[in-house]
């Protein structure tokens, strides 16, 4: 295990320099740059563009700018935004939890309702259920984001008044957040109401950002399925007499889980990444559409910083995911 | 005795229900966050309604609804004849707001008005760059630095600016958002305890609004100034309710979760207008859509092509079809609600076959050119990539070829600006000020050629004109300079104007007192909601 670690260490360094390379070019490689994109349509005088470039340090040569940004880096300052000139990692701090409250309830809801599909439409190969199952996760694969979000807000909104149509929380509800996660601060700021609201603002933004993983976990877990079911022990396990239930529960579920398990690792990554359309329509104060903006405002330093960020946090989830491997297959034990 | 202990119960009941103060709460659901919250430094509508319109006051402000301008923090003013002094008497007991995070101990006098232009000109201001990166722009764009001799203190209650030149557009600049005024005190403590940025983040002002907390990206709250010195607003709460897709802010204004939006989708107006719990205000916008054909480049360098082509452009169909008929068609550079407009000036009528016969005469055959079409939607233009396939059909009648050209935004500001653009370009203006130089000159002057100046024009006779317009404070010999400004840009026709927006500003029906602004800020003094 201690070797395990190690070696996912040394990985790691060679893996953030790598990301922080990229993130530096590629947001350099775009024309246009931030100064000039804060006058808008109003040109600046060339002097005082060359200035302000200058004081941002933006006129000196890439790699100067690189081993500078480095050099700030190892001491755990990522700079501050050029456009609202605030940390950036205070920013990220601040816009953080919020996709990750939502990430993880989205999540929740693809894997709670997306393996037992997944189970029963392979189980119940073939029926209707199976038919009904995969053709619905078709129809939720290939949703436009946009349009279902803007749907169930005209539906569940606008027509039935059972949710709020975007936000955290109802805007009458004021506290300091101290976790910076709605359910939980709403508990904590003792509001009545607030839990609630937090609740149900929560809902369709959840309904709409897991859909499509939900659809990709019900498929892959039927997949797995499949192709456990067939597998000579399970029809030794049959044969044996054992319960059906124990059969698909306990044998052919816990083999089938390695594929899913790293399907549901690999969706957890892209949710982290930043829901950018999701956030845009529920107004929901994310890093996706941080992130989004920080780009088309050329804002280097949040581009830079928001990539390392979530590069981090994705590694930091394929860890985990690699070790819950062990737990569900002894022979992976690291 | 039961009966009078429940009585009893009620009457208390009853008081203390109707002692709960209802605070009057107004949401306002805006489409984006601010940059920050000093308005000196950045430039945006959207930061400018969230900091300088709430927290912040001016020496002279702009009427509501209207682009003159009337007292502010100034009650009054003097303009010496060569109109290079201007001295302000400040309104006696203007107090700064009280907040959580700092209590001023004084009035607002002339040291608040000095050190608020000061920090935006002096280069050696300590405040010059107070964070990395920071630029007075708008300071800086008005041309400030140049113009502004020197800001003094008479006495606590009275100002002196002197000039290098006379500037008629000065009194309309000192009501724009960059020239809000700070405080001095507050700033003066936040650079002794080493926090200078405070200063973008948690603003401090004598405005109508007093700054409560920011949840980035989610929530402003402000609450209404107990001191303000025209009088508390009605409304007690204001909250901004940041809600970035226009579909959306329409749903929510629909449900009752906020009471004003902003920008709404076209598509959408003619639906909230017909909900009856809602009004549509309208006005036409301080703007102007233009194809800017590059002057310098042949065959546009001559004004007999350009106008050719003009007349072979059909603009209402662009009208139609890109604004959904809110808008209206732009004969000159400068909107119809501006003062000077000349509505005496014909505009080149649409027909294809006098375009053509145009053509001929000047000598251009199988023409083939570029046009430039933005590819974001702005308030002026909200859609120029369809702008420029209808162009592109209607030159296509009288044989020109026309091939569409786009850019990322960042891109298409920098290249579009380049005196050797391949093309004509699509871009627009909203005003900032209320005065028309600030269109004419700022968009068509010849310093501008290689910058804002998109048609690289450079006219002798026009700009002789609006530069001596630019000397004079007599307002009716100004009008008369730029009626004859827009007769010679209608002979020359550096562009191809193409239309005056529409601005829709849709809210609940409670909501009253709420005036549009001409150059497009978002204000809530005056504004009250009904229970």
């Amino acid at each position: 295990m201690f070797r395990f670690f190690i070696g996912r260490l040394a990985v790691l360094i060679p893996t953030f320099l790598g990301v922080s390379i990229i993130a530096f070019a590629f947001i350099r490689l775009l024309p246009g740059d931030p100064v000039m994109l804060m006058s808008g349509e109003r040109v600046m005088a060339p002097e005082r563009h060359a200035e302000i470039m200058h004081d941002l340090g933006l006129d000196r040569p890439v790699y100067v700018q690189y081993l500078d940004y480095l050099g700030n880096l190892v001491q755990g300052d990522l700079g501050s935004s050029i456009v609202t000139k605030r940390p950036v990692l205070q920013e990220f701090a601040s816009l953080f939890p919020a996709t990750l409250e939502l990430s993880i309830c989205a999540m929740l809801f693809a894997v709670i309702l997306g393996i037992p599909a997944g189970i029963f439409a392979a189980v119940k190969r073939g029926t209707w259920f199976d038919q009904g199952v995969m053709g619905v996760a078709l129809v939720g694969y290939s949703m436009p984001i946009f349009w279902w979000g803007l749907l169930l807000i005209v539906l569940f909104s606008n027509t039935l008044h059972w949710t709020p149509v975007s936000g955290r929380i109802s805007l009458m509800y004021f506290f300091k957040p101290v976790t910076g996660f709605m359910l939980i601060d709403s508990l904590i700021s003792g509001q009545a109401g607030a839990f609630k609201s937090a609740f149900q603002s929560l809902i369709l933004p959840t309904i709409v950002l897991g859909t499509i993983p939900l659809a990709v976990i019900a498929r892959q877990t039927r997949s797995a399925m499949l192709e456990v079911l067939g597998e000579d022990y399970v029809r030794t396990a049959r044969s044996k007499g054992l319960a059906p239930l124990r059969v698909v529960g306990v044998h052919a579920l816990r083999n089938a889980m390695i594929p899913v398990v790293t399907s549901i690792g690999l969706q957890v990554g892209v949710l982290l990444g930043g829901a950018i359309l999701t956030e845009t329509i529920f107004s929901w104060p994310g890093i996706g559409k941080w992130m989004v903006d920080a780009v088309f405002k050329r804002d280097y330093t949040v581009v830079q910083g928001g990539l390392l960020l979530i590069a981090a946090i994705i590694m930091l989830v394929n860890l985990i995911v690699d070790l819950m491997y062990g737990l569900i297959n002894p022979r992976i034990r690291h | 005795m039961k009966k009078i202990s429940v009585l009893l119960a009620a009457t208390v009941l009853a008081s203390a229900m109707a002692s709960t103060a209802w605070s009057k709460t107004l949401v306002y659901c805006s489409e984006g966050s601010p940059e920050g919250f000093d308005p000196a430094i950045y430039t945006a509508g959207t930061t400018f309604d969230a900091s300088s319109r709430t927290v912040y006051s001016r020496l002279v402000e702009f009427k509501h609804g209207k682009t003159e301008v009337e007292p502010g923090l100034a009650d009054s003013w003097t303009v010496s004849d060569d109109g290079l002094t201007y001295t302000f008497k400040l309104h006696p007991g203007v107090k700064y707001q009280t907040t959580d995070f700092f209590t001023p101990t004084r009035d607002l006098n002339a040291d608040d008005v000095v050190f608020s232009f000061e920090r935006q000109l002096k280069a050696d201001s300590p405040w010059a760059k107070y964070v990395a990166g920071v630029s007075y722009e708008y300071a800086a764009g008005m041309g400030f630095p140049e113009l502004i001799k020197s800001v003094e203190k008479v006495d606590d209650l009275t100002v002196k600016f002197t000039l290098n030149h006379p500037e008629a557009p000065f009194l309309a600049d000192l009501a724009m958002d960059f020239a809000s005024v700070v405080s001095k005190e507050y700033a003066d403590k936040l650079q002794a305890d080493g926090k200078m940025e405070q200063m973008n983040q948690m603003p401090l002002g004598t405005g109508p609004f007093t700054f409560v907390a920011y949840q980035p990206d989610a929530v402003i709250r402000y609450k209404a100034n107990e001191s303000y010195y025209k009088g508390k607003e009605k409304i007690d709460d204001l909250v901004f309710a940041i809600t970035p897709d226009a579909s959306v802010r329409a749903q929510k204004l629909k449900a009752g979760e906020c009471h004003i939006m902003p920008y709404p989708n076209a598509a959408d107006v003619k639906d909230l207008k017909a909900d009856s719990s809602l009004k549509v205000l309208e006005q036409p916008g301080l703007n102007v859509s233009y194809l800017a054909y590059n002057t310098q480049q042949a065959p546009f360098d001559k004004p007999e092509v350009r106008k050719a082509l003009n007349m072979a452009i059909n603009k209402q169909a662009i009208v139609d079809a890109v604004f959904q008929g809110a808008g209206q068609v732009a004969k000159n550079p400068i909107p119809p609600t501006m003062w000077s407009y000349n509505d005496a000036v014909k505009d080149d009528a649409y027909s294809p076959d006098e375009a053509k016969k145009a053509l001929e005469a000047a000598g251009v055959k199988d023409l083939s050119m570029k046009i430039w079409a933005m590819p974001v939607s702005r308030p002026y233009m909200l859609n120029a990539r369809r702008a420029a396939e209808l162009m592109q059909a209607d030159l296509a009648k009288v044989g020109v070829k026309v091939e569409i050209v786009t850019h990322e935004w960042a891109e298409y500001l920098k290249l579009s600006k380049d005196v050797k653009r391949d093309g004509a370009a699509i871009l627009g203006w909203t005003g900032d000020n209320g005065d028309p130089d600030n269109f004419l000159d700022t968009l068509l002057g010849c310093e501008a050629v290689g910058g804002n100046n998109r048609a690289q024009w450079c006219n002798k006779e026009f700009d002789a004109l609006v530069k001596k317009a630019k000397k004079t404070a007599d307002v009716a010999e100004r009008t008369k300079l730029y009626e004859e400004a827009q007769v010679v840009f209608k002979k020359e026709a550096p562009w191809a104007t193409i239309d005056h927006s529409t601005e829709f500003v849709p809210m609940s029906a409670k909501v009253s007192g709420y005036v549009q602004d001409p150059v497009g800020v978002h204000r809530f003094d005056g504004v009250d909601i009904a229970e």
